[in-house]
């Protein structure tokens, strides 16, 4: 079964969706991600869909999953780089990415992030569980 | 009221979940032949997505037409979507932002309609559901 792949860097969790998602692929996306938050720990999950042609009410609701799944885990998700036209698309289809910030960049997305779950622990590998906010 | 023409066409049959991204390829395909801009495109291929999703979630599957078309100055794409499933009983309430019998958001027929210049939707309970959209070049 094709995957795609999730990268882990420190407290956070990285996708670069690099293709127009099957459906499959994409609640495949949606468990391991969750699962992974789950494992790890993680304190934020980064998503690039800068090469996302079109989103559309079913890609909406699994990046709104994600968001609203890994909030009760205490991660924060950031969806980056969407194209302008999908975005006034979105718009105007009337779909709310819920639950999910959004940045221009993977390295704006990285600031919020750090911003989100605080300096001191973005940058402490080992102390996962006591910092608040 | 002007009439249209024909410039060209072609039909798919859509029966699984792996036919959606082919499909939303020929359309956008089609849309760049015309010379569609990025937004239009991008408009028409996520009504033609969520049309086609209904299409399988609802009916089972069904087929759609795809046709370049032009009309006095304009051109365009018309997709029709055919299924033979079981209707749609309250057209009005299936327009409406938010209803939806499958526990979902309830978007994508009224969000559709507000991506694409025409919209058409014809449904007889237990025969079936035509829905037609046209999204012009420039509109
Ligand atoms: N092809 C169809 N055949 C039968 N019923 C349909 C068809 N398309 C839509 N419907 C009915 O119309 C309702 C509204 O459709 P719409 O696409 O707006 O919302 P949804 O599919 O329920 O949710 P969303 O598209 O936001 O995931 C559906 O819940 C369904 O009852
Ligand atoms: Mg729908």
């Amino acid at each position: 079964m094709e995957r795609i792949p999730i990268l882990r860097m420190g407290h956070f969790l990285l996708v670069t969706i690099q293709i127009d998602l099957y459906d499959r692929l994409a609640t495949n996306l949606e468990a391991d991600l969750v699962q992974m938050v789950n494992r790890t720990g993680a304190r934020g999950v980064l998503i690039d869909i800068s090469a996302l042609n079109i989103v559309d009410s079913f890609m909406g609701r699994i990046l709104g999953n994600i968001g609203s799944m890994s909030k009760i885990m205490d991660a924060e998700t950031v969806v980056v780089g969407m194209q302008p036209a999908v975005a006034i698309t979105l718009i105007e289809l009337g779909l709310e990415l819920k639950g999910v910030h959004t940045a221009l960049n993977v390295e704006k997305g990285m600031e919020l992030l750090k911003q989100k779950i605080g300096p001191a622990e973005a940058s402490d590998e080992d102390d996962d569980e006591d910092g608040t906010e | 009221m002007m009439t249209k023409m024909v410039l060209n066409k072609d039909s798919m049959r859509i029966e699984r979940e792996q036919d959606v991204v082919p499909f939303r390829n020929r359309v956008r395909e089609f849309a760049v032949k015309i010379g569609m801009g990025i937004v239009n495109q991008t408009k028409l291929i996520t009504a033609a997505s969520e049309l086609v999703r209904n299409m399988l979630k609802y009916a089972g599957g069904g087929a759609v037409l795809i046709e370049a078309i032009s009309q006095g100055r304009e051109t365009g794409i018309r997709l029709t979507f055919e299924d033979k499933g079981p209707g749609i009983g309250d057209i009005a309430l299936a327009m409406k932002d938010g209803y939806s019998s499958g526990k979902s958001l309830g978007i994508g027929l009224p969000g559709t309609k507000r991506l694409v210049n025409e919209f058409d939707i014809k449904s007889k309970t237990g025969e079936g559901t035509t829905v037609s959209i046209v999204k012009w070049k420039n509109g």
